[in-house]
């Protein structure tokens, strides 16, 4: 198990050399200069912009900046918003609470009803139940973010008025910030129904934003429960009379979540990538949105340094999955 | 016991409808609260025009001056000295990280400009930034000093005579702060709270800002000018104008910023809804690059102008009724407009004569170069191109489209790359000079910011002298000829003015839109 661990661990040191050399690489290949942007509409004249440039440490060649770059990270430094000047870590961390809350709502959405929805096809295989989730997951893959949710506040906001259009919460309820998670800051503060106001709020964009992991867990869980049902010792405990729960629930699904563990995971990089249209159309304060301004505005330390910590959370995710996985399923650990 | 709670708990929603509250759907955050160094309306709207003020100030909905910090001012004959006295009594916010000690004076209004005009003030470096509005007005240049004359005077001395002068004091970078509160950052090491915990004179005070979510306001309640009808002042960050228009539907603001200019007709027809609309300061062009043969020939330029479909372009782009022609650089409300111009008329055949006059009977080869997205100058930058190449295929002008990033775009055409590039422009102090020397002048061409690299002696040497007289009747004049100037040799194709929206809920009153593009909200209150 150590040298397992050791293992994913020593892949992790190039996959982070890796991410920052292609986000140092990608935001500079976008044309347009921050400085440009940043004056808008509003042109510069040429030594005002050579000065804004060499403040900023632009002026110096790709390689030099790099190995700037590199330095200040090892030196624990994610450097400053070019717009806001504010520190990168600073507004990461302000910011990714409402990410993480709604990341988690959209997961916990997406795993159980995904979950749910395919022990139930798996069992009733063939039948219109089955159909009908294969058939629907299969639209929930396909859907595009965008319009799905100005779909569902269209319905649900405008037209039925049961869910708030946008944000996380009434302004009129005035919540001091605490934790970051409004859920928590809510009940903290004493206004009264601030926390059902949040939990509102907090429907829409989690279903919008699970709507695809749904689908994929769906899918996923369904076919490894029909393949763990084959099984000789699901067979067995069929045979020796234990009750149609217990064979399902206990001997069935508990091996069929290996497989569906690992798709997990996997969709905590989806959801972050969903999270970026999700807070975009929601006006969700969170990491999404703050990085779509930061490419917008090429506000290159923000871009490069917010994609990291993303990046490494991805990784870190997908290491904890790894090592569970290889919790459950001796078998994994052994192989190369 | 228990009936008392109960009114207790009934009496709560009542006190609570009954403080005024206004929530703004706003377009984007904030860049920061210390306005001089940034350009951004957004940011004008969530600072200059909330938390601060100025010697002077626009009359709402117009670019007219009107006294605002200082109460009455002279000029000196020779335009030179400008003479401000300043209000007495007007209160600074008292906020928790700020208490004023004294009223506004002098030293105020001195420090706000020399912190910016004086490279060894103490503030000077402290703007990361720098002061893009102050350098790009050309202030350091302008004014040669600044002097106090006692507690409530202040005199501007300027190198040169200069018209826009007063129309620029009104404008968000000349904003005054507190000398006693700055000094008090100094003094405690946190001079970087002059940008998030921001103190001004202004109609509202600063609670707090969450980043990309909201900005919380409350009434100033001793502001000079009376305390505004609203308690709340909240900017709710919504990015999606289409997301804007359904929270005010909903209900959950009562200002949507900014709609689509194609939604409008729906958001007119909805109910509890207002639209308010007005003839905005901008102007959408195609600079022809006249340093490019043979858009040096003005005959080529006038056929370009007579081939363009406008009208078509205008529906397309802005949708009916949206938009008005432009036939100038500048709209017709402002000074010296000159309403004998005729716009171009969409006559092809005139203007395959032309090129056939100007040796170019079998057309020629140029590129049209514009942006992806879009903005309220252009809306729909790709389709206004392919139309506009269409147009000159029908004069046997082949034009092949070019798509720049924004950024990539200025840039290049400043370096003048371009044959044919779809711009826009913003007045942002109401004065025709704002329109015409950044974007025609010889000084600009050889910058690179006149797109259309188009240097006329006789249409600088009216503007430049323009700038120089302060009267407005023959400031009017020479804006006139100089207009005349530029629509028979149509460096540009002039578009469109577009106008502005806002859409408001049915109880909202005193708003009035600017058409600076800024957003003040000091005389909105809510009716019921």
């Amino acid at each position: 198990m150590l040298s397992f661990i050791a293992r994913r661990l020593g892949l992790l040191i190039p996959t982070f050399f890796g991410v920052t050399l292609l986000t140092f690489a990608l935001i500079r290949l976008i044309p347009g200069d921050p400085v440009e942007v940043m004056m808008g509409e509003r042109r510069v004249d040429p030594e005002m912009h050579a000065e804004a440039m060499h403040r900023l440490g632009l002026d110096k060649p790709l390689p030099a900046q790099y190995l700037d770059y590199i330095s200040q990270l090892a030196q624990g430094d994610l450097g400053r918003s070019l717009r806001t000047r504010e520190g990168v870590w600073d507004e990461f961390l302000t910011l990714f609470p409402a990410t993480l809350e709604l990341s988690l709502a959209a997961l916990l959405f997406a795993g159980t009803l995904g979950l749910i929805a395919g022990v139930i096809a798996a069992l009733k295989r063939g039948s219109l139940f089955d159909h009908g989730v294969m058939g629907i997951s299969l639209a929930g893959y396909s859907m595009p973010i965008f319009w799905w949710g100005l779909l569902l506040i269209m319905f649900f906001s405008v037209y039925l008025g049961w869910t708030p259009v946008s944000g996380r919460i009434d302004l009129l309820y005035d919540i001091t910030p605490v934790t970051g998670f409004m859920l928590i800051d809510t009940l903290l503060s004493d206004e009264e129904g601030a926390f059902v106001d949040a939990l509102q709020h907090l429907i829409l964009p989690a279903i919008v934003l699970g709507t695809i992991p749904l689908a994929v867990i769906a899918r996923m869980t369904r076919s490894a429960m029909l393949e763990v049902l084959r099984e000789d010792y699901v067979r067995t405990a069929r045979a020796k009379g234990l009750s149609p729960a217990r064979v399902v629930f206990v001997h069935g699904l508990r091996n069929a979540l290996i497989p569906v563990l690992t798709v997990f995971g996997l969709q905590v990089g989806a959801l972050l990538a969903g999270a970026v249209l999700t807070e975009t159309i929601f006006s969700w304060p969170g990491i999404g949105k703050w990085l779509i301004e930061a490419i917008g505005a090429r506000d290159y330390p923000v871009v490069q340094n917010g994609i990291l910590l993303i990046a490494c959370l991805v990784i870190l995710v997908n290491f904890v999955v790894d090592i569970l996985y290889g919790l459950v399923n001796p078998r994994i650990r052994h192989q190369k | 016991m228990r009936r008392d709670l109960l009114s207790l708990v009934l009496c709560l929603p009542l006190y609570a409808t009954a403080q005024q509250t206004l929530v703004v759907c706003s377009e984007a955050s904030p860049e920061g609260f210390d306005i001089v160094q940034y350009t951004a309306a957004t940011t004008a709207d969530a600072s200059s025009e909330t938390l601060f003020e100025r010697l002077v100030q626009f009359a709402p909905g117009s670019t007219r001056i009107i006294p605002a910090l200082a109460e009455r001012w002279e000029i000196s004959a020779d335009g030179l000295q400008y003479t401000f006295h300043l209000r007495r009594g007007v209160q600074f916010h008292q906020t928790p990280w700020f208490k004023p000690s004294r009223a506004l004076n002098a030293d105020d209004v001195l420090w706000s400009f020399q912190r910016q005009q004086d490279k060894q003030h103490a503030w000077h470096e402290l703007a990361p930034r720098g002061f893009p509005y102050f350098e790009a007005m050309g202030f350091s240049s302008l004014i040669e000093r600044i002097d106090k004359l006692d507690e409530y005077s202040v005199r501007f001395t300027l190198k040169h005579p200069e018209a826009p002068f007063l129309a620029d004091l009104a404008m968000g970078f000349t904003s005054i702060y507190s000398a006693e509160y700055a000094a008090q950052l100094l003094a405690a090491g946190t001079p970087d709270q002059l940008n998030s915990q921001p103190v001004g004179t202004g109609p509202f005070v600063f609670e707090r800002y969450s980043k990309d979510a909201q900005v919380r306001f409350r009434a100033h309640p001793d502001y000079w000018a009376g305390r505004p009808a609203l308690d709340k002042l909240l900017l709710a960050i919504t990015p999606d104008p289409n997301v804007r228009v359904q929270q005010l539907k909903a209900g959950a603001c009562q200002v949507a910023l900014y709609p689509r200019p194609i939604d409008v007709p729906a958001l007119r027809q909805s109910s509890g809804v207002q639209v308010q609309e007005l003839d905005s300061l901008l102007v959408a062009y195609v600079a022809l690059n006249t340093r490019h043969p043979p858009l040096d020939d003005v005959r080529v330029r006038q056929a370009i102008n007579l081939a363009f479909d406008r009208q078509a372009y205008l529906r397309a782009q802005y949708g009916e009724g949206n938009a008005s022609l432009a036939v100038a650089p500048y709209p017709a409300t402002l000074l010296g407009y000159n309403d004998q111009l005729q716009p171009w008329p969409h006559d092809p055949e005139r203007a395959r004569r032309l090129l056939a006059e100007a040796g170019h009977a079998d057309g020629f080869k140029l590129a049209i170069w514009t942006r992806p997205g879009g903005g309220p100058t252009n809306p729909n930058p790709g389709i206004g191109a392919q139309m506009l190449q269409a147009d000159l295929a029908a004069i046997g002008i082949q034009a092949e489209i070019r798509v720049f990033e924004w950024g990539e775009l200025i840039k290049r055409a400043k370096n003048g790359e371009h044959d044919l590039v779809f711009m826009g422009w913003a007045g942002d102090n109401g004065d025709p000079d704002n329109f015409l020397t950044p974007n025609l002048s010889c000084a600009a061409a050889e910058s690179g910011e006149n797109q259309a690299g188009w240097c006329n002696p006789a249409f600088d040497a009216l503007i430049v002298e323009a700038r120089r007289i302060s009267a407005p009747a023959p400031r009017a004049e020479l804006y006139r000829q100089a207009l005349a100037i530029f629509h028979e040799q149509v460096p540009w194709i002039a578009l469109a003015h577009p106008k502005q929206f806002t859409a408001l809920s049915a109880d909202v009153a005193g708003f009035v839109q600017s058409p600076l593009g800024s957003n003040n909200f000091a005389h909105v209150r809510r009716v019921k």
